[in-house]
């Protein structure tokens, strides 16, 4: 990752010109305190590297949002656990990011800061819930940023805008100052240009934190010298029920050709079965907004923000959809019932591991929709999150990467998805992956 | 003759869950969150289908229990009145002004 002065320069002359269009940033910090920030920077390892926070984080002295009109000018007097690793690590933050707000959906239109636009087609969703994040780092707006992950917010955008981006195993990046959207599904990930650039900035904000009693003490690796390892041996397993109908053709067949370069690693190829992603969506849509529900209970305008009639439609239904699934007489039915469905899907994970390494599974089942298609559809938009759905009941690793690109020019990804603390192995996946291909390295022409 | 579907969720129901999430929905809202809370219910009783006969519930995943910290004031996370109070709407000798709970009753 760049770290020179001139590349600040670069990217507010960047933002100049087409900053405004894309709509990513709900915060851009003035370039004199950036560059400020980068004449104190102390001396990291992420020494002068540029990034962005999605605006899900807190951040002392400088307003956070969460995309909602609920916390629209709220200044947090403390910073998040990995806001401060970042800063301490030499990075320098640039802004916060739009988002749908609270987490609550997988395009960035349910915001109250307007939808954040696809550098590939502008016509086109950024994806989401951490959408601006993603459209920073593709339209050359940052070098890398920390997004968050609930049921596919990393993985969803870094599919549609043509980057990497990796879902944590639950407890290994600290929640410290992470606006809650499901307590027991949310993970503070890296988004990047590269697997090797997400291995750099996991090996800093990863690690046990006392604030947060959920954050794990299980070791954190060297994930950077970890790169290089030789794949050799390795098996990818393809749930041949994930690529069945649903799927978008040429999404499909494009992740499948990836076949070729996992066996020119060394890497074995072979089919699985892992037929439960109806059933995760399913129990993913009760739990996550149950817990939603409790989360944001909080918010009633008085300590800071404004009042519950600022939240948005989706914010709603999600918050009733929990109440309703935790209420007398159906708490049996939905929430614990969904409770147990988690237990089949460790169970079924587990199973699919003790058979192959990673998973090979796609990330959307359909390219970036178009501004406003979708959003109006609830139904709809939950039904997208097919593929993203069943790591976070989990609690398993993801890793986000570019697969090719179709017909029409949009990007498309794929997901590795390992055991529990497998982050090594997946990085070094991606990265190997990388140093054969160049999807990656494609830019949209802005 | 086509028997109408059950309804999984009424409008009452859906007054009832609003006002337990403390949501003061219009009319209009009611009308439209009706159907589209019904289409996600229809679609995540999908659950109930699910063989738990002898599945215990996972309620999260760390595998940890019990996780505790020595009790130290950190006086790096300690706010001030001033910054406790600074993103209050309103405020009185320092002190957060919230509705009254109460209501006065003439004697």
């Amino acid at each position: 990752m760049r770290n020179d002065i001139s590349r600040i320069d670069e990217i507010y002359s960047n933002f100049a010109r087409y900053g405004d269009k894309l709509n990513a940033f709900i915060t851009l910090r003035e370039q004199k305190q950036v560059l400020a920030d980068f004449a104190h920077a102390p001396n990291g390892p992420l020494k002068g590297v540029t990034y962005v926070l999605k605006d899900a984080y807190v951040t002392k002295g400088i307003k956070t949002t969460v995309a909602s009109n609920v916390l629209g000018n709220f200044i947090p007097p403390y910073d998040a656990t990995v806001y401060r690793k970042m800063t301490e690590a030499g990075a320098i933050l640039l802004g916060k990011m739009n988002m749908d707000a609270w987490g609550h959906g997988g395009s960035t239109e349910n915001t109250d800061f307007g939808p954040s636009h696809n550098p590939w087609d502008q016509k086109r969703v950024a994806g989401g819930s951490s959408g601006g994040t993603a459209v920073a780092i593709a339209a050359n707006l940052a070098e890398c940023a920390i997004g968050e992950d609930t049921g596919g917010s990393i993985r969803n955008p870094a599919d549609w805008n043509n980057i990497t981006g990796l879902k944590v195993t639950y407890g290994r990046v600290s929640r410290y100052g992470a606006i809650a959207y499901a307590s027991s599904f949310d993970t503070v990930g890296p988004m990047a240009h590269t697997a090797a650039d997400c291995a750099a900035i996991l090996s800093v904000i990863a690690g046990e934190d006392p604030y947060d009693a959920t954050s794990s003490p299980h070791p954190v690796d060297d994930y950077v010298s970890h790169l290089s390892d030789s794949l050799n041996g390795k098996v990818i397993g393809i749930p041949t029920e994930m690529f069945d109908k649903g799927l978008d053709p040429e999404i499909k067949s494009t992740i499948l050709a990836s076949k070729a370069i996992w066996e020119k690693l060394g890497i074995k190829v072979i089919e699985i079965s892992l037929p439960i992603a109806d059933l995760a969506l399913a129990a993913y849509y009760l739990i996550a907004p149950s817990e939603t529900s409790s989360n944001l209970g909080r918010y009633d305008g008085i300590r800071y923000g404004n009042d519950r009639s600022h939240f948005t439609d989706e914010t709603m239904r999600r918050i009733m959809i929990g109440t309703y699934a935790l209420s007398a007489g159906y708490y049996d039915a939905y929430y614990r019932q969904a409770q147990k469905v988690r237990t089949l899907l460790i169970q079924a994970y587990a199973k699919a591991h003790s058979q192959c390494d990673v998973i090979l599974m796609p990330i959307m089942p359909t390219h970036a929709t178009k501004i406003g298609e979708i959003v109006s559809d609830p139904l709809a938009n939950l039904l997208a999150d097919i593929y993203t759905t069943s790591q976070n009941p989990v609690g398993v690793p993801s890793l986000a990467i570019p697969a090719g690109f179709s017909q029409s020019g949009l990007p498309i990804g794929m997901q590795l998805v390992g055991s529990k603390f497998s982050e090594s192995l997946l990085l070094a996946m991606g990265h190997q992956y990388q140093q054969i291909t160049d999807w990656h390295t494609r830019s949209p022409k802005l | 003759m086509v028997m109408s579907k059950a309804q999984i969720i009424t409008q009452d129901d859906v007054s009832h869950v609003a006002k337990l999430a403390n949501l003061k929905l219009s009319p209009q809202q009611l009308q439209k969150f009706h159907p589209q809370l019904e289409s996600i219910l229809e679609y995540v009783k999908l659950v109930q289908a699910a063989p738990t006969q002898q599945v215990e519930e996972t309620s999260q995943t760390t595998g940890l229990t019990n996780v505790w910290r020595e009790d130290i004031v950190d006086s790096t996370r300690t706010f001030t009145q001033d910054q406790a109070l600074s993103n209050a709407h309103a405020q009185h000798n320092g002190y957060f002004v919230v509705p009254a709970i109460f209501e006065e009753q003439d004697a």
